[in-house]
């Protein structure tokens, strides 16, 4: 383990398109050793596609990648053995059982019969699956799955993990049961990319973030260094009435930064607390501002103060929201399946 | 309430027992046999979680069987008796002609699940994935042979090549499907969606297989229709295994089919090998 190069990944310049989308698009990344590495975006911005290229499921176009040394496209079989891929797609066999499917998997990573039975076995205790390790798989509730999948990668804990969005669609407690994996995982030496739609994923489990859409890296830093960039927090507002917008926006523009309307609803407002801020002058402000919404006559029903969502780190930083519709649709790189 | 809740998850929080079975040796690599094995594995364990493939591939050939025999056999052959003599044969090529679809299906519905992604990326001997799967549907091949030569015994059907004859059409009739499930195989990697490959086989052996020798006899059709039907792939194949459990097949009969599944073999095999390796 000391000879491990420093660099679990070292990406430069990645180009893989389908037909005419560029699913990604120049993407360089390097992720080092033992670290958690998050690469958030939304649908369709190139995570699944990027993840598909590093373990070498596909070609790149142009541009290149080292895994742990060895290169992506020349020492594919030797990158095999150190990676392994939690797709966002269900990679286990429904039609089997769960100790079938690690069973079989066992077998394929070269254990004998019965080693790979009592690797089965201990796997299914590990994760809390030794009731339900007779079912078929297609009978397991989402977050079940989910854990059989990312047992199913580490029949051999692998070197490099790879997990494609794998808190999609499971309830906060399956979550929860996840992120411990995962930072087990990290704890016995394992490097780690996931990918994931929300900032509180990656803020909770990774020590870097890169930041993509349209295939590119739009940007890259710690969690702290991203949140930063986005500002304080953001205070979200409804409205009593919808001819009072231009009004709030003007008050809360005095106080806050980019007050700004959301398309789909009327009545709905947010704006970003300045970035120099400290968290106690942040809370201060955002008081200053409702008191001075109040006292203009502007009614308020609802109102929050949280932490920056992707969405508003993509408003930070691109100055735009994600796209949502248009790219969806027919793009080869679709990330919605789950 | 609140308190409770929280103390549950923490305690199925699996942690400690998720640190305790991660191992970092790895044991020697899978050879190429022990990777083929375990494919056939998989597509065994499936046909025992789900028979409801076998009913699907035998009920067909039971329906036909039946039908044709009593409806048509007095006006095609005279009587049931004699015309269940040639339908048998024919009827247990078609099977398992349609029964090679699966392979590709099954292969290609992994491709969609994702299910072919965690294979791909593992360090194992690629080839694998499909020869196994395609070793397992032997079983599928011989339970679909027992019962349709077992239903054609029992309308009456006495194949004059006897036990020997049979059995020597069972090799020839595996031969052939496992070329034409290359085919198929090849296909299910091309499309990308199941539906497309389970439409597109369909719409090439259904007209294949009525417009062959197994229901009517070629002689009594259009000139043009013969000509077609005498080329069908599957008549040759019907007429060297007719020849064989009838104990009249010609060397040239044989010769031609298995120059054909040698032909098939060699374009579809490699096609689809490499392009399960280098599949986008």
């Amino acid at each position: 383990m000391t000879t491990e190069p420093e660099l679990a990944i070292e990406a430069s310049g990645l180009v893989k398109t389908f037909g005419e989308t560029r699913a990604v698009d120049g993407v360089d990344l390097s992720v080092r050793t033992g670290s958690v590495y998050g690469v958030l975006g939304p649908n369709g911005a190139g995570k699944t596609t990027t993840i598909r290229l590093l373990t070498t499921l596909l070609q790149p176009d142009s541009g290149s990648a080292r895994i742990f040394g060895h290169d992506l496209v020349r020492e594919a079989g030797a990158i095999r053995t150190k990676v392994s891929l939690t797709g966002q797609l269900a990679s286990v066999d429904e039609d089997l059982t769960a100790r079938e499917n690690l069973y079989l998997l066992s077998r394929l990573q070269g254990f004998s019969r019965t080693a790979a039975q009592e690797r089965a076995d201990e796997l299914l205790d590990g994760f809390g699956l030794a009731d339900a390790a007779a079912r078929q798989v297609k009978t397991f509730s989402g977050g079940m799955r989910r854990r059989l999948d990312i047992a199913a990668s580490i029949v051999v804990s692998p070197e490099l993990l790879f997990l494609d969005e794998p808190t999609a669609s499971l309830d906060p407690r399956s979550r929860n049961q996840v992120w411990e994996i995962v930072r087990a995982l990290v704890e016995v030496g394992t490097t780690v990319l996931l990918t994931t739609q929300y900032l509180e994923e990656a803020d909770q489990l990774a020590d870097r973030i890169a930041v993509i859409e349209h295939g590119k890296v739009i940007a890259e830093g710690t969690p702290g260094e991203l949140k930063t960039s986005v500002g304080s927090g953001t205070l979200h507002l409804r409205l009593a009435s919808a001819d009072q917008r231009a009004d709030a926006e003007r008050v809360l523009g005095r106080f806050l930064e980019d007050p700004a309307g959301v398309r789909s609803d009327p009545v709905a407002l947010s704006a970003r607390v300045p970035t120099e801020l400290s968290a106690q002058a942040a809370q201060e402000r955002v008081r200053q501002a409702l008191a001075e919404l109040a006292s203009a006559g502007i009614e308020v029903n609802e109102f929050s103060f949280g932490q920056p969502s992707l969405d508003e780190v993509f408003l930070a930083i691109t100055g735009h929201r994600p796209d949502d519709g248009s790219t969806n649709g027919s793009d080869p790189d679709k990330e919605d399946v789950a | 309430m609140t308190a409770q809740s929280n103390q549950s998850i923490t305690a199925t929080t699996p942690d400690e027992a998720t640190r305790a079975v991660l191992i970092r040796s790895r044991p020697a690599q899978a050879g190429a046999g022990t990777t083929t094995w375990v494919f056939c594995q998989r597509a065994l364990l499936k046909l025992k979680h789900g028979p409801d493939q076998l009913f699907d591939a035998i009920g067909l050939p039971i329906i036909l069987t039946l039908m044709f025999t009593y409806l048509l056999g007095g006006a095609l052959a005279g009587s049931p008796t004699a015309y269940i003599q040639q339908l048998t044969p024919g009827i247990l090529v078609m099977t398992l002609t349609f029964m090679t679809v699966t392979t590709g299906l099954n292969l290609s519905t992994d491709l969609a699940k994702g299910v072919s992604d965690r294979f791909r990326s593992m360090p194992i001997w690629q080839p694998g994935t499909i020869i196994g799967a395609m070793a397992g549907d032997i079983v599928r091949y011989l339970v679909a042979s027992v019962v349709v030569i077992g239903l054609g015994l029992a309308l009456g059907f006495r194949p004059a090549g006897g036990v020997v004859g049979v059995l020597l059409s069972f090799v020839v009739m595996i031969v052939f499907v496992y070329s034409l499930t290359w085919l198929w195989i090849s296909l299910g990697l091309g499309l990308r969606a199941p539906e497309a490959m389970l439409n597109i086989s369909m719409m090439i052996l259904m007209p294949l297989s009525f417009l062959s020798n197994i229901f009517v006899n070629p002689d009594t059709m259009p000139g043009w229709l013969e000509a077609f039907v005498t080329v069908n792939p599957l008549t040759q194949v019907v007429t060297a295994v007719r020849g064989l459990m009838s104990d009249t097949v010609t060397g040239s009969q044989l010769l031609w089919v298995l120059v054909g599944c040698v032909l098939v073999t060699a374009v579809f095999a490699p096609l689809a090998l490499r392009k399960y390796r280098t599949r986008q």
